[in-house]
């Protein structure tokens, strides 16, 4: 059993790394069966690693002040000691680039290796949003296209211009996602010769667009009828990008470039708890595995499972730090409990889970399939309803017989994004009139806007160049001005 | 099929650029807080990085979000008495909408703050932004008795040691092949001679193949007789002196340590002065500091007894002026220096000095000078020093007086000395 052991040591080497990502490759391969890009691991100092938060982890991105932002008060959390840095940032790419800090030492090297480049790899090549809304082997490419072609923009038409145009676009971000469409990957080269193309042809469209010669005055109906877009358009950037009558053919680059790397992170977004559940627990099986085999030695393991356990730490909701339910807790507990569900099953979970499948889920779908109601009890999970017309907070469900299927109905819709998030769509335009654009946000549960919303509407003003209007339509479909910029 | 990479060598101050977009950004709010941090600071750490904050409202980036109100369901882990059906008080502070909004601000910085750490240089950038040292350009012109040595190209003739070899040899390879080519050329053509002569039918012992011979063996040794390298050949690496405009400064500080200059007051001067310094400092590579105080006698002191030592008496302005000016003749020749003064006073003066000082300063000091700077540290009415100084200022342009009630003026006061000038 000793002669299979690696290392007796805690300080790592890049030939200790190397046999460590062998076994754990061999095993994460040929025992578990994980499929997964080409690992590129890199090794980086703190300073580094927080050059590496500050561009949302990406490698390459354009410059921007709020990435500066991000950068200084990551900094100076950092150093008051306040926060701790990631073991590890993973990119979506292929090959998939990881970076390990330098001050890891060698079992935390080891967890992140299975944790980072066979179980993040392994989710972003098998899971279906990741297939979809992402091009892995593209995005360096496009990351690099993106970077220049805003350098370029900022020597042409000036820095400040580019500035005032990107933070709009950022602001818009979240809303650059079609969810039924999907664009082919494209690779650099080939991007560029599009983006040339597509700049003098965009141009002419939408000069064809507005090409209303002053015909004789509509009726009244008739200008309610050709309402348009026909339909409402939930990707505001894309609107933006086609059809914003004032903006130059850079601009609109730009504002592509912004909806696509928002594009990029969108199935992030949608995939927390499956993709650090499905990390945490290949890293935790990974790691088992090498105990076994008698890799690794007592101490070895003992520091592994103390960082893990507190990676998975679920603090009870009236704990002092508590902030909302850990994604790394739920989602491990959830892939244990479905490896538990199939080896083992017990008559409830026959009950609840009649057959089951993987690879195809988000959050909201996966919790609303898996989780069981043995995990609901582990979690002991209740639910609250917070209405402002009622003095007191209601709970509706708690972790037993009858609230089981409320309870996980109402978590799935916790993570829903289309909850999470205001619903806001392109209503109308006035192509005859005075060009204003008006946007409607459709209410859920008589939640409100936050407050920014003037902030936003001076944003897509920015964009759009003509009068923005916002309305909004409650639950009984009332219409209802908010604001206008 | 892991492919490792050591990064740690490579850059990290990748977000340099993005961190002075953010800078630049915000620089009025910056410049508020920085002006504000100057004021507050103690003397001695005054040339340091600081902490600012920005109110963080200004730096938000805005998105749609949903706000407070409507009804919501939220899934809490860690129940432990709830039953359905049970109703709660809301708790204080709205932690009932899970989000991790409104975080208390971080050391007592009242909590809309954005709070981060400037550097030393982004410190000073912001502190001595748009302010300009008058007369900056004439210090360029004037001035040029300091020199220094550069390369310029090579020289025929110089000392030994600058000899350049490589550069010799070049020309030398250059000249043997020069005064080898026409030598060479009528070998070639002997040749083909002997060539065309054995073409004939004649044979090698014929005597006019012999005398061909016989040439072309004269012709290499003339060849082999070419120096290998000649004095001719030899290049020296050349300099010259060029005149530099001299970066060194002198700054005098001036100040009363009468009876009516307390501590507080002094130690107003004193923040004044070293904000001089400091901005002498981005200016000039080497500065030197005289520091002369006066009562009815004028001394030239260490710093720690310019500032801390007390004195009693009356106040005799021009003791100081007149020595400065000694020091000045003695040490600091204008043409090498650059001479700033500062003076700091209370503007109590015996009453028939005041005009001896006028006198002093319009004809002897300001012509040397590049900038006078008074700055008079009272709550009260002018006396005479400060309308003498009014008719130095009328004589010349580069006298600046100002008044200093508290600490809080300072900064704008020396702001306003030195603010850029409208060309």
């Amino acid at each position: 059993m000793t002669k299979r052991l690696i290392t007796d040591s805690s300080e790592w080497s890049f030939p200790l790394l190397e046999r460590f990502d062998k076994e754990i490759g061999h095993l994460a391969h040929n025992v578990y069966g994980l499929d997964t890009y080409a690992n590129q691991i890199e090794v980086i100092s703190s300073e580094q690693m927080i050059d590496a938060y500050s561009s949302v982890g990406l490698p390459i991105y354009y410059h921007h002040w709020s990435f500066g932002k991000q950068f200084v008060a990551t900094e100076q959390t950092y150093r008051r000691g306040q926060m701790g840095l990631a073991y590890e940032i993973v990119i979506n790419s292929d090959p998939c680039i990881a970076y390990l800090m330098e001050e890891n030492s060698l079992p935390m090297q080891a967890l992140v290796i299975a944790h980072a480049c066979y179980g993040h790899n392994s989710f972003f090549k098998g899971n279906y949003l990741f297939r979809t809304w992402t091009s892995a082997d593209a995005i360096i490419d496009y990351l690099v296209f993106a970077r220049k072609y805003i350098a370029q923009c900022e020597e042409r038409y000036g820095r400040d211009e580019v500035e005032l145009l990107l933070d709009s676009c950022h602001a818009l971000m979240n809303h650059g996602v079609d969810r039924y469409k999907r664009p082919s990957p494209l690779s650099m080269a080939e991007e560029q010769r599009r983006q040339e193309e597509r700049e003098s042809y965009l141009q002419s469209q939408v000069n064809d667009l507005w090409r209303t010669l002053p015909l004789a005055p509509d009726s009244e109906e008739a200008r309610q009828e050709q309402r348009w877009p026909e339909e409402p358009q939930e990707n505001l950037l894309y609107f933006i990008e086609k059809n914003a009558p004032l903006l130059e053919p850079w601009q609109r680059e730009v504002v592509r470039i912004v909806r696509k790397i928002g594009q990029y992170f969108y199935p992030q977004r949608q995939t927390q708890v499956m993709n650090e559940g499905w990390a945490t627990f290949w890293h935790y099986t990974l790691m088992n595995h090498l105990y076994d085999e008698g890799f690794v030695t007592d101490g070895f393991m003992m520091e592994f499972l103390q960082s893990h356990t507190s990676v998975v730490f679920q603090p009870p909701f009236d704990a002092a730090y508590y902030s909302g339910i850990n994604p790394y807790a739920l989602g491990f507990a959830m892939m244990r409990d479905i490896r538990r569900i199939c080896e083992s099953p017990t008559d409830e979970d026959r009950h609840w889970f009649p057959d089951f499948a993987m690879r195809n889920f988000k959050d909201e779908s996966f919790i609303a399939q898996f989780l069981s109601p043995a995990l609901m009890r582990e979690f002991r999970l209740f639910a609250i309803t917070d209405d402002d017309r009622e003095e007191h907070l209601e709970v509706t469900a708690i972790h037993e017989e009858q609230g089981y299927r409320a309870l996980r109905q109402s978590l799935a819709e916790q993570y829903n994004l289309g909850t999470r998030e205001p619903n806001i769509q392109v209503y109308n335009v006035d192509r005859r009139g005075d060009r204003s654009m008006t946007l409607r946000h459709f209410v859920h549960n008589r939640r409100p806007l936050g407050e920014t919303y003037e902030e936003m509407l001076r944003h897509i003003r920015r964009l759009w160049g003509f009068t923005v209007r916002l309305e909004t339509v409650d639950d009984q479909g009332r219409v209802e001005l908010v604001g206008e910029a | 099929m892991s492919h490792f990479i050591d990064r740690r060598l490579n850059g990290k101050n990748k977000s340099t650029v993005n961190r002075q977009r953010f800078l630049k950004r915000y620089k009025t709010q910056l410049k508020r807080a920085v002006a504000d941090a100057v004021n507050k600071r103690s003397i001695t750490d005054i040339d340091s990085g600081e902490r600012v904050g920005i109110p963080s409202k200004d730096i938000s980036e805005p998105v749609f979000h949903h706000g407070k109100g409507g009804s919501r369901d939220m899934v809490h882990p860690g129940n432990k008495e709830f039953i359905t059906g049970d109703r709660i008080r809301r708790p204080e502070g709205g932690s009932g909408d899970g989000s991790g909004q409104g975080k208390a601000g971080k050391g007592g910085k009242g909590e809309d703050d954005f709070v981060f750490e400037l550097s030393r240089e982004e410190f000073m950038d912001l502190l001595f932004d748009d302010l300009e040292l008058p007369n900056l350009v004439r210090n360029q012109l004037i001035g040029t008795t300091e020199f220094k040595t550069v390369r310029a190209g090579y020289a025929t003739q110089g000392a030994p040691t600058n000899i350049d070899v490589v550069r010799s040899l070049k020309g030398a390879i250059a000249r043997r092949t020069a005064l080898g080519a026409p030598l060479r050329g009528r070998i070639r053509e002997l040749e083909e001679q002997i060539e065309g002569l054995l073409g004939t039918g004649v044979g090698e012992e014929d005597s006019r193949i012999q005398e061909l011979r016989e040439e072309i063996d004269r012709l290499k040794t003339r060849i082999a007789a070419l120096p290998f390298i000649d004095t001719f050949d030899l290049r020296y690496q050349s300099f010259v002196k060029l005149p530099e405009p001299t970066s060194k400064a002198v700054m005098l500080c001036i100040m009363d340590v009468s009876g009516s200059m307390d501590q507080v007051r002094k130690n107003l001067a004193k923040r004044f002065f070293i904000l001089l310094y400091l901005f002498l400092q981005r200016n000039y590579d080497k500065i030197e500091v005289v520091f002369i105080r006066h009562h009815t006698i004028a001394q030239e002191v260490d710093e720690e007894e310019f500032f801390y030592s007390r004195e009693t008496g009356g106040t005799v302005v021009s003791s100081a002026l007149n020595l400065a000016y000694d020091i000045l003749k003695e040490r600091y020749d204008p043409t090498v220096w650059n001479i700033y003064a500062a003076q700091a006073s209370d503007g109590d003066n015996w009453d028939s000095d005041s005009n001896v000082c006028r006198d002093i300063m319009i004809d002897r000091l300001m012509p040397l000078m590049r900038y006078f700077a008074y700055v008079e540290i009272t709550p009260r009415q002018h006396q005479s020093l400060w309308y003498a100084y009014q008719e130095v200022m009328a004589a010349h342009g580069h006298f600046a007086m100002q008044e200093i009630d508290g600490a809080d003026d300072i900064y704008p006061v020396f702001r306003e000395l030195f603010k850029r000038q409208e060309a």
